[in-house]
């Protein structure tokens, strides 16, 4: 298997502040790799290091073989989807337009971009006919975060990032949507950097976890050896499996 | 009323109505951009606004009576009252400008770069549709409040509804007073209503 994103020995620091630290990890090709911590661990941060919103301290991230840093910055960006949490849709953009916006600046015709466009709405589970036209604040959260997707799958990208995606909206849509990202994975076989601090979601999503602590790896693992793990994060982790109505 | 006095409201008004578009014109080409710009340079930020701010605090009379004596823009009539008067437009438009685009959605903003927008593409298709309706507010107000000061400029021999006003005021005429003021208030209230029009349509998100 081929390594799509590579750290190799990656630090991040800002203010004296170390965020991560020499952290080594391959993302493999179809895989979703899991990036699982608690708040401040420093996952978005490496999750910012492969699309060069931020840019490694010491280092080097590498796309497709390719280190960021040699990369040019604007090309890097539109090979990879995007996914955050608050959706960052343009409010005066209509759905279709935000999810042709990629397929736009790279210059497709316009009959391709409605194409795509229709595509990647059904993929998503938004009827084109009746979201193609509205505007974000029309839609519900559950609604929006599905054209974020689209959005970011626009450009058939090598590597999509999830920036805790569905932290925002209610657990019931919260399942719906992380069904659907298994489907989606099912059908497309896209390489992702998934970033949570839910370990259900985790263990749900993960082809493999990389538990995140104090900017550091502690173990990446599959799910099922997930559950097994005996590191002490690993361990905090499972105590919240455990928690049921009458324990305290 | 007479003939005379009607077809001198007319003219009047229509200078007037001139020095404020000219000045207008002029504010908006030099505070948006700069607006944008300091969005770009927060350390130039203090000082343009500083600027655009001390201009404001000036009297207006003083401010054209200042300018008397500058070369180049100063001296007796239009010209001088037009700087004024762009002085005088500056800072609404300017701090608007400021808030509006400083007032994006970071996380708009973040996704727009994430997708490969370059920094002219987020400007022009991101920030200054999204910042438009503030900018349109303080041109509106700037608007207003310059109909309101060209008055002043006939003090300096830049004509306009002004030349009524002061001539009223020389010879304790209400009625000169009045044919000055109320073309210029019904002026100032017809330009709030347009713009406000204009700003209500345009979309709000």
């Amino acid at each position: 298997m081929s390594a799509v994103v590579e750290f190799r020995d990656v630090s991040y620091r800002v203010g004296g502040r170390e965020i991560l630290k020499q952290l080594t990890l391959q993302v493999n090709a179809g895989e979703t790799l899991v990036l699982l911590g608690r708040s401040g661990c420093g996952k978005t941060t490496a999750l910012k290091l492969v699309n060069g919103l931020l840019a490694p301290s010491s280092g080097a991230v590498l796309v497709d073989g390719t280190p960021t840093s040699a990369w040019d910055p604007v090309k890097l960006k539109r090979r990879i989807g995007y996914v955050i949490q608050e959706v960052g849709l343009f409010p005066h953009y209509t759905v279709a337009q935000n999810v042709g916006l990629v397929p736009q600046l790279e210059g497709w015709d316009k009959a391709r971009i409605t194409e795509r466009v229709e595509i990647l709405l059904r993929q998503v589970g938004l009827d084109p006919a009746q979201f193609a036209g509205r505007y974000p604040h029309q839609l519900s959260g559950g609604q929006r975060q599905r054209a974020g997707v689209a959005r970011a799958l626009a450009a058939d990208p090598s590597v999509l990032l999830f920036d805790e995606p569905f932290g925002a909206v209610d657990p019931v849509t919260r399942l719906d949507l992380q069904q659907q990202f298994l489907a989606l994975r099912r059908d497309l076989g896209k390489t992702a950097i998934f970033v949570t601090h839910d370990v259900r979601e985790a263990l749900l999503l993960a082809s493999r976890i990389a538990l995140l602590r104090h900017g550091e790896v502690e173990v990446v693992v599959t799910p099922k050896e997930f559950l097994r793990a005996a590191g002490s994060e690993a361990q905090s982790f499972l105590a919240c499996l455990d928690w049921k109505m009458g324990d305290t | 009323m007479n003939t005379g006095l009607t077809s001198e409201i007319a003219a009047l008004t229509l200078e007037h109505i001139t020095l404020v578009l000219i000045a207008m014109a002029i504010a908006i080409v030099l505070a948006v951009p700069a607006g944008v710009l300091i969005t770009r340079r927060a350390a130039w930020r203090p000082w343009v606004v500083g600027f655009a701010n001390v201009m404001q605090t000036v009297p207006s009379l003083a401010l054209f009576g200042f300018l008397i004596p500058v070369p180049l823009i100063g001296g007796i009539g239009k010209r001088t009252a037009v700087v004024a008067l762009v002085l005088y437009a500056l800072l609404p438009i300017l701090r608007n400008t400021l808030a509006g685009i400083l007032g994006v959605d970071p996380a708009v903003r973040e996704s727009a770069l994430a997708m490969g927008m370059t920094g002219r593409q987020i400007l022009w298709r991101v920030e200054v549709p999204l910042a438009s309706r503030t900018i349109l507010a303080g041109i509106r107000v700037a608007t207003v409040t310059t109909i309101g000061t060209a008055t002043i400029a006939a003090a300096i021999g830049a004509g306009g509804l002004g030349v009524f006003i002061f001539r009223g005021i020389a010879s304790v005429d209400t009625t000169q007073i009045l044919a000055g003021a109320m073309p210029a208030a019904c002026m100032a209230l017809a330009a709030d209503g347009a713009l406000g029009w204009i700003e209500r349509r345009s979309k709000h998100f």
